[in-house]
């Protein structure tokens, strides 16, 4: 049958729905809140994809994925030809289908967006990460070892996708954590009813068949410094992602009270120290029956959810500006809501009110509303004098935010901004010879995708100093096609990469 | 899979008991003694289901590669390496040197104040002082004579040593604020002071020290989760705001933190904990009877 041309007109007119647990059942469990999408459903789902020539979901794309690709791949009932293309750009799409804001991005340029729904990328990306984890395929391409030594400091999204594009590009690389495994905010941070670890160990694996090794337990900075890495230690260059860190608190009264604690601690006691299974498990958990979060971004979304699944009987979100600005992801708040989370909007806390035995009994709140716009256009929330109110709250968790951490400007010549970030140009570079930066450590806190989009970023850099010629780019810079100045791409020391960009992939599926 | 890599890794080599709650174990981490310097801590977890504890860096040997830490059983966790950390056993996570190391100055005369456990973590410091040519008065208070340790390897660093026991069954009777009222006293010309122990210790040297204007520090160990700064479990309260031990300190000014806020915060698993202890007491009970029972029927008839 030849293919039709699809228009707006023939697609599916409905976004395929992808089968969630029932709110009330999975507000007490740890498992995915959504399920996935079955084959059916991909199939369906990948003929909404007008298969456009422009491609504005590749340019919103961090990483720039080849959206159009894979999704005929799938069409095509090709899987493994769908993961080839993907991971082309991308190692990890289980986790990255999964927890990007695919609709500021890709999804959020969408054509067909602009007349239906758009197109579900991100659920089909994740249909074709999760069968890869099924299924056990992994792209190991061969490479061509280039002799060079790349340290990436963090495990963490950024230093995991450094890492595979520098791994491709034939480096000798070690990656160190701080922490006893690998995965940074992936593994302490987001839960398994949104990302499950084993997701994130099975993409790990799949880095580690790149011949990236992985060294736990390793503070750089403390065990040795970015300096000695490069003078010392031998490594030709340095990627450093180590996330933000360092949790904001709002200096109100009563913080130091038994029973506050910010987000990081709650979830990482959650996530990677289990505490939620005290039977196996040493790691204390906080008693809470009602939880209060303040501020309304992911992280505080994922704060208050996992408080539903750990027993809280009411869990309560206060946030100084109303909905519309909220950063947290519209899935995350609806998801939230369903669940039953009780959204305090334009309320800002002013004590946290004590049991006198130093633990927190409530919390003294405002009620706000909306003045003039701010430096950042949003709507400035002043307080509403005379509304004060209290409630009841056993556990108060701050979610508002992160500053710099201090530890790598502590023990390096590294250049910071005004922040306390680290100063980099626009490909990354720090202000030593070598070494690279980026993701939260800095921009401040951002999500998954962008620090992945930025540990490629610093790839490129990383690449482009070490005077290594990277298939892709070199694609790039001749407009396409796989020869430049007359050689072929694959020919030694021109393509490391040995399966190129464009290898059929009706060949290379199984 | 495992991206833990932490197998076999940290091999304790040398276990000291000094008494049924104090031990000392010292671990084989070549890069670490290479890198600690006095004051720092590092975070142990024993096993993969354990909870991740700071421990301050007692000691540390560059030449054999090795780090000492000095541990009291006071909880589950403590009391289960208690148990199970034997020589040629390993640690499933060591991670350090972590923390700001203590600042050695240009000090000339030293007090260096330790007290009951805390006498390990002040020995690397009273060390590095006179290393670096201070006078150096030592202070070690215990409760009475049989939990008296290492006052042997004080003695060898200090020009002046006082050992103060709660009951007199060794050196002076009384506490360490009593030990160094005598050391200021004679010496009027102290310049620095040095206090860990209990939070109740140091908030008693600081306010010793104060009305003499002697700059006091204490090393503070608060409840840490990652121990890099993330979790902001162990934010202490100072004059001058909020800091976190363990990317800001250990060390503080003892002048300006706020004791009674360390030690509410100490306490805030105390519940939760109390229940991980008695259940873990509980089963080594059972485990001893089951052991002695096993025994017993294994006996010839």
């Amino acid at each position: 049958m030849a293919p039709k041309k699809r228009t707006i007109r023939t697609i599916p007119q409905e976004r395929t729905p992808m089968r969630e647990q029932d709110p009330k059942v999975r507000a007490r469990n740890f498992l995915e809140v959504a399920c996935g999408y079955s084959l059916e459903d991909a199939l369906r789902e990948s003929e909404r994809c007008l298969m456009c020539a422009d491609e504005p979901c590749v340019r919103g794309c961090p990483v720039s994925i080849d959206i159009p690709g894979f999704i005929k791949q799938i069409g095509d009932k090709n899987f493994r030809g769908a993961y080839d293309v993907i991971t082309n750009t991308n190692l990890l799409p289980a986790v990255c289908g999964r927890v990007c804001p695919q609709e500021n991005q890709c999804e959020g340029v969408c054509t067909v967006g602009d007349s239906l729904e758009p197109v579900a990328i991100g659920r089909l990306e994740r249909f074709v990460g999760d069968m890869a984890i099924a299924e056990g395929w992994s792209n190991v391409p061969y490479v061509e070892p280039s002799g060079f030594k790349i340290g990436i400091v963090g495990s963490g999204p950024a230093g995991m996708a450094c890492a595979a594009d520098m791994a491709k590009a034939g480096c000798d690389e070690t990656v160190f954590e701080a922490f006893h495994e690998a995965g940074g905010v992936l593994k302490y941070g987001i839960p398994d009813f949104r990302l499950p670890n084993t997701v994130v160990d099975a993409e790990l694996a799949k880095l580690i068949d790149l011949g990236i090794k992985f060294e736990t337990d390793t503070l750089v900075g403390r065990l040795f410094t970015i300096e000695e890495m490069i003078e010392e230690m031998g490594f030709h260059a340095v990627f450093i992602g180590t996330g933000a860190g360092y949790p904001s608190f709002m200096g109100i009264p009563g913080e130091s009270l038994n029973g506050v604690l910010s987000a990081n601690e709650l979830l990482t006691r959650c996530n990677l120290m289990h505490g939620r299974d005290p039977e196996r498990y040493d790691t204390p958990l906080p008693p809470s029956k009602n939880v209060a979060v303040i501020g309304s971004g992911n992280t505080a979304m994922d704060a208050l959810r996992v408080s539903m699944r750990l027993g809280a009987e009411n869990v309560h979100c206060i946030y100084r500006r109303s909905r519309a600005e909220a950063p947290a992801r519209a899935e995350e708040i609806h998801h939230a809501e369903e669940e039953g989370v009780n959204f305090h909007w334009l309320t800002n806390p002013l004590e946290i009110l004590d049991d006198g035995k130093n633990n927190v009994r409530g919390l003294r709140c405002i009620r706000m509303e909306l003045g003039e716009p701010d430096d950042s256009g949003r709507r400035r929330p002043v307080p509403v004098p005379g509304s004060e109110f209290d409630f009841e709250a056993d556990l108060v968790v701050y979610a508002i935010g992160t500053n710099a951490n201090p530890i790598i400007g502590q023990t390096s010549g590294l250049k910071l901004n005004k922040w306390g970030y680290i100063a980099t140009d626009e490909n990354l570079a720090t202000s030593i010879a070598g070494v690279f930066a980026g993701g939260d450590i800095v921009t401040g806190a951002a999500t998954v995708i962008e620090a992945m989009g930025a540990g490629r970023k610093a790839a490129r850099g990383m690449k482009r100093w070490l005077g290594l010629r990277d298939t892709t780019e070199a694609c790039e810079e001749a407009g396409g096609g796989n020869r430049i100045f007359g050689f072929d791409l694959r020919e030694h020391g021109f393509a490391l990469v040995r399966v190129p960009r464009d290898a059929s992939p009706s060949s290379a599926a199984s | 899979m495992t991206t833990s890599g932490t197998e076999s890794k940290y091999e304790i080599v040398t276990r000291e008991d000094f008494s049924d709650v104090t031990y000392l174990l010292e671990v084989r981490h070549p890069r670490m003694a290479r890198a600690a310097k006095p004051g720092q801590f590092v975070i142990v977890m024993s096993h993969a289901e354990g909870e991740r504890i700071p421990l301050t860096i007692a000691d540390f040997d560059r030449e054999k590669g090795t780090i000492t830490l000095v541990i009291q059983a006071v909880g589950k966790t403590t009391k289960e390496m208690q148990r199970d950390c034997k020589v040629g056993t390993f640690l499933h996570a060591l991670v350090g040197p972590m923390g700001i190391p203590s600042h050695i100055g240009e000090a000339k005369k030293v007090l260096c104040v330790g007290g009951g456990l805390g006498v390990a973590p002040v020995f690397p410091q009273a060390r590095g002082f006179k290393e670096a040519g201070a006078y150096v008065i030592g202070v070690l208070g215990f409760r009475n004579k049989d939990l008296v340790f290492w006052d042997d390897k004080f003695g060898s660093v200090c020009d002046e040593l006082i050992v103060c026991t709660d009951d007199g069954s060794a050196g002076i009777k009384g506490m360490v604020t009593d030990g160094m009222k005598l050391a200021i006293e004679k010496h009027p010309d102290i310049d620095e002071c040095i206090a860990i122990g209990p939070p109740i210790m140091m908030k008693f040297c600081a306010a010793t020290t104060r009305p003499h204007g002697i700059k006091t520090m204490v090393s503070l160990n608060p409840v840490m989760v990652d121990g890099t700064g993330m979790c902001g479990g162990c934010r202490v309260k100072l004059d001058s705001g909020i800091k976190f031990a363990c990317v800001d300190g250990p060390d503080f000014d003892g002048h300006e933190v706020d004791f009674d806020d360390l030690m509410s915060r100490l306490g805030r698993y105390r519940e939760v904990e109390q229940k991980a202890t008695a259940r873990f007491e509980e089963s080594c009970h059972m485990r001893e009877e089951f052991v002695a029972a096993s025994a017993e029927e294994a006996k010839p008839a």
